[in-house]
Formats: structure tokens, C-alpha cells, sequence
């Protein structure tokens, strides 16, 4: 009962708290817009604002937006009084006009051109490294950079490497037809025997055992890559599960999972289904569809991951950028939608909390119906 | 748009990490945990079934306990019946033995009686003919020696023959 009645006022503490740090943040978004203005990820020299006339720049909403989901050559953490704070990545490039491999800093790039290299400011490859090709155009090397994504990749996977490792020592070290793991162990037992329970035994049929790993590293790595997404500091914040590259890889492995293990009968519907003759015969209408079919299923999936977790990063980052954009129209009404974006933004990350999970069951859900259908045997009627 | 357009170095940085992570997952951590649960799941349904068992002998075992009482009841009121006929036969036949022996006994006892009767009148027919013949002789030895009265004595031999 007293906790009950102590949470309405500690909650209205906390927004006021917040809204108030907000506000006095507030006067230092015009830095943060002449920073935005400048841009994150080209910053070339001649474009450096003069942060004496800030008051006059706007919030750059595209740069402000996109920077944040897309990838980058450096990791950006903050900015402060137009400095950048960020952590750079390797750049690994291999050039396609002729010299050769280089490793370097993305630091270098930050002031431009660096051993024929710099980041192109707009165009077909606007935020990616070009080089000049043979006539002189804009052209992409062979780019293998440890980006922001592929660094983040990198983290999430040894998180999530580490935590399996560490349940399954549990395992080796104790009898479990004996004891029951607490704690840690305990949260990943349930999870992975939801996963396998829930999902891979009802949807994949008998022999869902052969799938299973595969089903639950996929469950597991997205789960995790959309949850440090949403935690907005280093470790996390990468934008990587709402990334296509990404999602496409995890499309793949489904895809040449359901294909490569698919049985006899699953080849016969697609090549010789059950309908009428003339449906096959002399145009292939039904095969063809079935063809398109093969390739639209991880294609839905591929879309759906990377829609769902990019749509998410955009509504958060919008509901953030209230605050901001309303940084010129006066305490009151900066305080007051302040308080509705915190309002709003705990509301929303919440939501993708549950969008996190949501997404990677349905990843994983789905790749698994795909399989069981493609290891269905044939119907005795 | 670059965001819809997958990026060739995070496609092979991707395919490599996800590989590596998923043999790696594969290989020591998810069989691990899968097998463990279902040997403990495998464990429990075991426990069960064997509880079950259990519980159905153990409820067998009362009933069998109690066809046991029932049966040893039953014996024990067939020995008891059977020793009380055995009892009675038995006296019924210590009393026909008894009856047997005692006029076996009687019997003896006639016999030893009239056998001793036989020879007690023998005894005395012995003596009484002894006693006759002396008396005979003294009464003959008197009275032959007068005439008168050897007459009247053969004659009253003579006419008792």
C-alpha cells in the first residue's frame, strides 16, 4: 500500500526533474544544431559553422535523423561546444584504382581527403568512402572498415557469445537432471526453452532438433542487436538489426537453410504442385509462383526485421527531437512538450522493448514454419 | 537511398560474425542447454511415471493386505471348526474305546469269575464228596457191623437205585 502511494509522486519528481535538466539543455541546442548543421560523418572544414552565429541555424532534422540510424565510420558519442566526441574505427580499404590495400584511422577522414580517400558529402555515395576511379568520377573501393555497425556486431556478439558460454558451463559443471539453475542461468533456461518449446518443436516437426541452434542463435542474436539498439550510449545505440545488410545476411541463413535441407515433396510442390493441369502446363503459372514465392519469404523476412527496428529508432529520435525543435519558442512551451517528449519517449521505449522481442520471435518463428514446410512429408490421403 | 541499399563490407562483415557466433553457439552452448532441460524434463516425467507406479502398487498392496486378513479369517475359522471336530471325535472315540476296554474288562472279569466259581464248586464237590465217602464209610463201618441195620441199608440202597 505505501509503495503504491509513494509511486505517483516519485514518478511526477522524475518528469519534472527531467524536464527542467531538459530545458536548461535547451539553450545549449543551438551548439547542438550548428553541430548538426555541420553534420556528423562529412565534416568537411569549409563547412564548419561559425558558432558565433548559431542562434540563426535550424535543427537539421534529415542529418539529425539519419545520422543516428545510419552507419558510420566513427563511433559518435556527443558533442560538446561543437567538439565531437567520438571513438574512431579502422578503415580498411582496398582501392579499385590500382593502390592497393590501406588500414587507417577514421580519424584522418575527419579533415577531409587521406591517402585518396575521403567520405563523400552527397551523391550516390553520400557517407561512404570514395576514391577518384580512372576518369576521374567518384568511385567506392572495396570497402571492409570496421564501421559503427560492424563494431557494434562485433560487441553484441561477444555479450551474447559470453552469456550462452557462461549458461551452458552451468550445465557442464552441475547435474541438471538434479538441480535447477537460479538467477542469470535460470532467465536463460527459460528463454531458450520458450524458444524451443513455443516455437522450433511446433513449428518445425520432428526432427526440429537438427534446427534448433540455428533457430535459437538467430532468436538470440537479434533479440540482443535490437535491445542494445535501443540503450542510447556506446556499447549500444548502433542501429544495427534496423540495418538491411544485416537483416539480408539473416535472410540468407534462412533462406539456404530452407532450400539447402528441403525434402523431395517440398521441391515437388514447388516445381509440380497439386492443381489443376492446366495451370502447368503449357504455362508454368503455378511453378512460377511457387519460385517467386521461395525467394519473397525471406524477403518479408529481411523486411520486416529492418523496417520494424529502423521505425522504432526514427520514432524515438522524433519524439527526442521535440525538445529540440521547440528549443526557440519559449520556456513555457519547451517545458511543457519537454515534458510530453519524456512522457512520450519512456512510453516509446517501452514499446520497443516489447518490439525487440517481438521481432526477434517473429524472425524466428517464421524461419522456422519455413523450414517445417519445407521438410513436410507428403500427405497419406 | 543508402538505407535500403545493403552495404558490401557489413554484408561480409555480417555473413562472418553471424558465422562465427552461430558455430560457436552451435557447437558449445545451445545443445548444452537443450539437452540438460530435456534430460531434467525427461528426469521428471520418469519421476512421475514411477510416482505413479508406486502409488498404484502401494493401493494394490493394501488390497492384497486385505484379502490377506480376509483369507487368514477365513482360515482360521476352518481350524477352528475343524478342531472342534476333531475334538469330538476324539472323545466320541476315547468314550467307544473306554466302552470297548471296559467290557473287554467285564468280560474278563465274568469269565475269571465263573472259572473260579467252576473250580470253587469243584473245590467243594471234591470236599463234599470226600466228606461223604468218610461219612459213608463211618456210618457203613457202624452199621455193618449189626446185621439188622446191613439189611435196612441195602435195602434202602437198593430201593433209592
Amino acid at each position: 500500500m505505501n509503495m503504491r502511494s509513494l509511486i505517483v509522486p516519485v514518478v511526477a519528481a522524475a518528469v519534472l526533474l527531467l524536464s527542467t535538466a531538459f530545458s536548461s539543455l535547451a539553450a545549449g541546442v543551438r551548439r547542438y544544431s550548428a553541430a548538426a548543421e555541420r553534420g556528423w560523418t562529412s565534416p568537411a572544414p569549409d563547412r564548419q559553422p561559425d558558432l558565433t552565429q548559431a542562434d540563426e541555424v535550424d535543427l537539421d532534422m534529415d542529418e539529425y535523423l539519419y545520422g543516428h540510424v545510419r552507419d558510420s565510420y566513427e563511433w559518435h558519442i556527443t558533442t560538446i561546444n561543437g567538439h565531437h566526441v567520438s571513438i574512431p574505427l579502422p578503415v580498411i580499404v582496398i582501392s579499385k584504382a590500382g593502390s592497393g590495400a590501406h588500414v587507417f584511422s577514421s580519424k584522418h577522414l575527419e579533415e577531409g581527403e587521406y591517402q585518396g580517400f575521403w567520405i563523400a558529402p552527397d551523391g550516390k555515395y553520400a557517407n561512404k568512402i570514395v576514391e577518384k576511379g580512372p576518369g576521374g568520377e567518384q568511385i567506392r573501393p572495396w570497402d571492409f572498415s570496421i564501421t559503427k555497425n560492424v563494431l557494434g556486431l562485433m560487441i553484441n556478439s561477444a555479450i551474447l557469445v559470453l552469456i550462452v558460454l557462461l549458461t551452458a558451463r552451468w550445465y557442464r559443471k552441475h547435474d541438471a537432471a538434479e538441480e535447477a539453475p537460479a538467477g542469470g542461468t535460470g532467465i536463460m533456461e527459460m528463454m531458450v526453452t520458450m524458444v524451443e518449446d513455443d516455437i522450433i518443436k511446433d513449428c518445425v516437426g520432428e526432427d526440429y532438433k537438427r534446427y534448433s541452434p540455428y533457430l535459437l542463435t538467430a532468436f538470440f542474436f537479434i533479440f540482443i542487436n535490437n535491445l542494445m539498439g535501443i540503450v542510447p550510449f556506446f556499447p549500444g545505440g548502433a542501429n544495427i538489426t534496423g540495418n538491411i545488410a544485416v537483416t539480408l545476411v539473416l535472410a540468407l541463413f534462412t533462406f539456404f537453410t530452407v532450400n539447402i535441407f528441403g525434402n523431395k515433396h517440398y521441391w515437388k510442390d514447388i516445381l509440380w504442385p497439386d492443381v489443376p493441369t492446366w495451370l502447368k502446363v503449357p504455362i508454368p503459372l503455378m511453378p512460377v509462383i511457387e519460385i517467386i514465392g521461395m525467394f519473397t519469404k525471406p524477403f518479408s523476412l529481411m523486411v520486416r526485421l529492418f523496417a520494424n527496428i529502423l521505425a522504432g529508432h526514427f520514432m524515438i529520435l522524433g519524439v527526442i527531437a521535440v525538445i529540440f525543435l521547440t528549443a526557440k519558442m519559449g520556456a513555457a512551451v519547451n517545458g511543457g512538450l519537454t515534458v510530453v517528449a519524456v512522457i512520450l519517449g519512456v512510453f516509446m521505449d517501452c514499446l520497443e522493448l516489447l518490439v525487440a522481442f517481438i521481432q526477434a520471435y517473429v524472425f524466428t518463428m517464421l524461419s522456422a514454419v519455413f523450414i517445417g514446410l519445407s521438410r513436410q512429408k507428403e500427405k497419406t490421403s | 537511398m543508402s538505407l535500403i541499399t545493403p552495404d558490401f563490407g557489413l554484408l561480409v562483415w555480417m555473413t562472418l560474425i553471424f558465422g562465427i557466433v552461430f558455430f560457436v553457439l552451435a557447437k558449445w552452448g545451445f545443445p548444452m542447454i537443450t539437452d540438460s532441460v530435456q534430460k531434467r524434463a525427461d528426469r521428471i516425467n520418469e519421476s512421475i511415471k514411477k510416482a505413479r507406479e508406486a502409488e498404484e502398487r502401494l493401493r494394490n498392496l493394501a488390497a492384497e493386505q486385505d484379502a490377506l486378513v480376509e483369507k487368514a479369517r477365513k482360515e482360521q475359522a476352518a481350524i477352528l471348526k475343524e478342531a472342534a471336530a476333531s475334538r469330538d471325535s476324539l472323545i466320541e472315540q476315547a468314550k467307544v474305546q473306554a466302552r470297548d476296554e471296559a467290557a473287554k474288562i467285564l468280560d474278563q472279569a465274568r469269565t475269571q469269575i465263573a472259572a473260579e466259581k467252576e473250580s470253587a464248586l469243584r473245590d467243594v464237590r471234591k470236599e463234599v464228596a470226600v466228606l461223604s465217602v468218610a461219612v459213608a464209610e463211618k456210618v457203613l463201618r457202624k452199621d455193618l457191623d449189626d446185621d439188622s441195620s446191613r439189611d435196612e441199608l441195602l435195602g434202602r440202597l437198593i430201593d433209592e437205585l
